[in-house]
């Protein structure tokens, strides 16, 4: 196994510039002190669960997403360029999108095959000619990224539908300022406290013409929904509704909503309910979650919805190998950011290599989210192996497959000082009529020894991240 | 305000006042059971009060026989029953998670806890000897969740749908535990002044914490007139009815939404009936009929405030008709 990139020392063990402050400051901790600082920590750890899990379903479902108090850190100029590269991503995939549902160029390019787009299941028809405000289809992305072999960051994947984990960001940001306002005292680091402020103006700018101001709202499935917590904490931070589909109807191509003081039109919803939930009359017809009519109001330029109908084509791990072309097609650029090479076990030649060396490869599902339906072939055995080798014979389409990157680590703190763990870190990044987004991201981190898999759904933990300031 | 958070607010509440309001009528009942001696209808209180919460058959239906124990189980812990102080605790704490967004962090962590403590609250709390520290800790609760809202909350509509769902509850209340005391205390009207009709008057004061408000405004005899008169009439005891409707209709009158005209008519006659009515009168009409056309009004007011506000949700035409 190789060594991972370590975050904070370097391989001589020096520990590295951007860590340089913490590490200090660590070192001149005595050691009760740094043991009460635990305790402390652990207590309020507690009651951040507690925030965090009372929105769950019942006492069965409530989870406890555990936060560790070492921050990620990030140095300004290593942030300059990861910016510059999300955002041309970014844009990359919003022009995507827009083609993709009116003149098609890329495909009649030949630069993607259009059977991979127009067979997709993610493609929407519906959206064909649709013209949206702004042609922002993508207004909130989840981009993950992960960092490799020398500390090379990859896009690991695109969240173009409805990411979420912002809250915890937040959430993160505030308890290590609760907790050691030293810290922050010591070295500057970049705020990112106006998130919501920034998701707001985003939002706002792509209104259909409005009287006054804009109505925005923030359409949830309701209380029993995974992300429930973070709806409320968003609409809450904006000043904004929290609405659910029964709060609104549609008249006239007008969608509104019901107050005590009678109907009240509704300009953009940033909505968290998956497109196949968002209209029974234009989609799943059984849905109860959704405002029957919303598609054709949409469709009107009426309404905003954010994200837009059918991103879903984007962000698709077929796709997902496509995105550097993307970019050479709409921006002219090379890309900033690297895909992590991965093989399409469509193709027979990928398919043959890729069945040679399982053990040393992630295979994963195309439509597959959240770290399930994937094998990890270092950790895998022999059975799982054979029976995943029997998966994607039958249905090769299915399948994509990657190295076994060995993810960068970062220390957490474990009973005994601190330790080594996987992360990841997935910027938010947001496109109105200019793309922005606050430095740094939700960093989620494996807490356990070795794992790969940062996903909170097994395991994962998440940590405060730092963008130091010049 | 989204009607669909009015409703949430009301409710949340109302759940939490029939929480304190099922203690108070038990933690009387129970007062009183163990005050009388009568061998012939030993748990005639307890099926008295099941009957006027109209929770006799439901009750009949899983315990059959009336019995103190049950009774209080039925009414405390008992998670089938929506009428329990456990169900309506319950209730509190879902309408206050669905609009978490609205109430402060300070009322949310009030209702959370107290729902956290019920859930892990067993039966050996409802023995004889735990059992009145058990509504004092209902009691408790509820005053600390008003006290919140009251030192944490704007003072918007939500605050507003908030003390309208409070005041409706309590009146509610505050008729039916006087209507179901007084028909059971009825039969020894003949000997008023007597030691034991002192002390059940009494224990039925102290159940709706008015029994040092009784001594201050009429410094005499505890009879049921006056009990009658102070728990109806007396706007300045915060549990009566006129005190109540008073709240009801000063907060419908704020609101003041665009298809309210219905709803403050009712509010106002009830408010003046109450303001501008004598205990001869109440007595006159028969106070058992008196209370029963209460409850009727304040049932239709509750209606109206429904379809005033909270646009019941399979009533998508009322939407269009406001629109035209």
């Amino acid at each position: 196994m190789i060594t991972a990139f370590d975050e904070m020392h370097a391989a001589d063990g020096a520990v590295r510039d951007n860590y340089r402050s913490y590490a200090e400051w660590l070192q001149s901790m005595p050691g009760d002190v740094t043991a009460r600082k635990r305790e402390e920590a652990d207590l309020l750890f507690h009651r951040i669960g507690i925030t965090f899990a009372v929105y769950g379903e019942d006492a069965g479902t409530e989870r406890l997403i555990p936060f560790d108090i070492v921050p990620r850190i990030i140095a300004a100029q290593e942030w300059r360029r990861i910016e510059a590269g999300l955002k041309q991503r970014v844009q990359a995939l919003n022009a995507f999108l827009h083609d993709i549902y009116h003149g098609q160029e890329i495909l009649r390019a030949g630069r993607i095959p259009a059977e991979q787009v127009l067979g997709n299941s993610q493609f929407r028809k519906e959206m064909m000619g649709v013209d949206v405000a702004g042609q922002i289809y993508a207004h909130v992305a989840g981009i993950d990224l992960v960092r490799a072999g020398k500390g090379e960051y990859y896009v690991l994947e695109d969240n173009l539908r409805t990411p979420s984990g912002v809250s915890y960001m937040l959430e993160d940001r505030r308890m290590m300022m609760r907790l050691f306002p030293e810290l922050f005292a010591r070295q500057a680091v970049a705020p990112v406290e106006h998130y919501p402020d920034l998701l707001l103006s985003t939002l706002r700018t792509l209104s259909p013409p409005a009287e006054g101001d804009p109505n925005v709202v923030l359409l949830t499935p309701g209380q029993y929904n995974s992300a429930y917590f973070e709806h409320a904490f968003l609409a809450q931070q904006m000043g904004i509704e929290l609405v659910e589909g029964n709060d609104l109807f549609v008249r006239d191509d007008t969608v509104f909503m019901r107050t005590t003081h009678g109907p009240r039109k509704v300009d953009v919803i940033y909505r968290r309910l998956d497109d196949d939930f968002l209209d029974p009359l234009a989609f799943r017809k059984d849905s109860m979650l959704g405002v029957p009519g919303l598609f054709n109001a949409y469709r009107a330029g009426r309404v905003t919805l954010a994200n837009a109908v059918g991103t879903g084509i984007a962000d698709d791990k077929a796709m997902y190998i496509h995105v550097p072309e993307m970019i050479r097609f709409y921006c002219g650029e090379e890309p900033i950011l690297s895909n992590v090479p991965t093989w399409e076990l469509r193709k027979s030649e990928d398919m043959r290599y890729v069945l040679d060396h399982l053990p040393e490869l992630v295979v994963k599902e195309v439509h597959g989210s959240g770290g399930y339906g994937m094998l990890v072939g270092p950790t895998a055995s022999k059975d799982e192996i054979r029976l995943f080798r029997e998966k994607i014979v039958a249905g090769p389409e299915k399948y994509i497959a990657q190295p076994t990157l060995s993810l960068s680590t970062c220390p957490i703190f474990v009973e005994q000082g601190i330790a080594p763990r996987h992360i990841d870190l997935r910027p938010f990044v947001l496109s109105g009529t200019e793309v922005s987004m606050v430095p740094g991201g939700l960093t989620r981190v494996a807490l356990k020894e070795g794992s790969l898999v940062v996903n909170s759904s097994q395991g994962g933990g998440t940590k405060d991240t730092w963008v130091l300031q010049d | 305000m989204l009607s669909s958070t009015a409703d949430h607010l009301f409710w949340m509440a109302r759940s939490m006042e029939r929480a304190e309001n099922t203690a108070r009528m038990l933690d009387v009942t129970w007062r009183m059971a163990l005050l009388k001696h009568d061998e012939g209808k030993p748990f005639q209180e307890w099926t008295a009060m099941l009957t006027i919460s109209g929770l006799y058959e439901k009750y009949v239906e899983r315990h059959g026989l009336v019995t103190a124990e049950n009774v209080l189980h039925f009414m405390s812990l008992d998670e089938s029953n929506p009428s329990s102080i456990y169900s309506s605790l319950y209730n509190a704490r879902e309408n206050a998670r669905a609009v978490r967004g609205t109430v402060t962090q300070e009322m949310w962590e009030a209702i959370n806890h107290t729902w956290l403590e019920i859930r892990e609250t067993t039966p050996a709390t409802l023995a004889a000897d735990r059992v009145s520290e058990f509504f004092e800790w209902v009691k408790d609760r509820s005053h600390m969740s008003r006290g919140v809202t009251h030192g944490t909350m704007l003072r918007d509509d939500g605050f507003r749908f908030l003390r309208l769902g409070t005041f409706l509850e309590r009146g509610d209340n505050t008729a039916r535990l006087l209507d179901v005391k007084y028909h059971i205390l009825l039969p020894s009207l003949a000997e008023v002044g007597g030691a034991a009709d002192y002390y059940q008057w009494s224990a039925v004061l102290r159940s709706l914490s008015a029994l040092s408000s009784y001594r201050k405004v009429y410094r005499d005899l505890i009879t049921p007139r006056r009990v009658a008169e102070l728990l109806i009439l007396r706007r300045d005891v915060p549990r009566s009815l006129a005190a109540c409707a008073s709240e009801v209709n000063r907060l419908a009158q704020e609101l003041n939404g665009p298809r309210s005209k219905e709803l403050l008519r009712r509010t106002g006659r009830l408010d003046a009936e109450l303001r501008y009515g004598v205990i001869e009168d109440v007595m006159a009409t028969g106070l058992h009929e008196y209370l029963t056309a209460y409850l009727d009004r304040i049932y239709g007011v509750a209606e109206e405030i429904n379809r005033t506000y909270f646009w019941a949700v399979d009533e998508p035409l009322a939407a269009d008709a406001a629109l035209a």
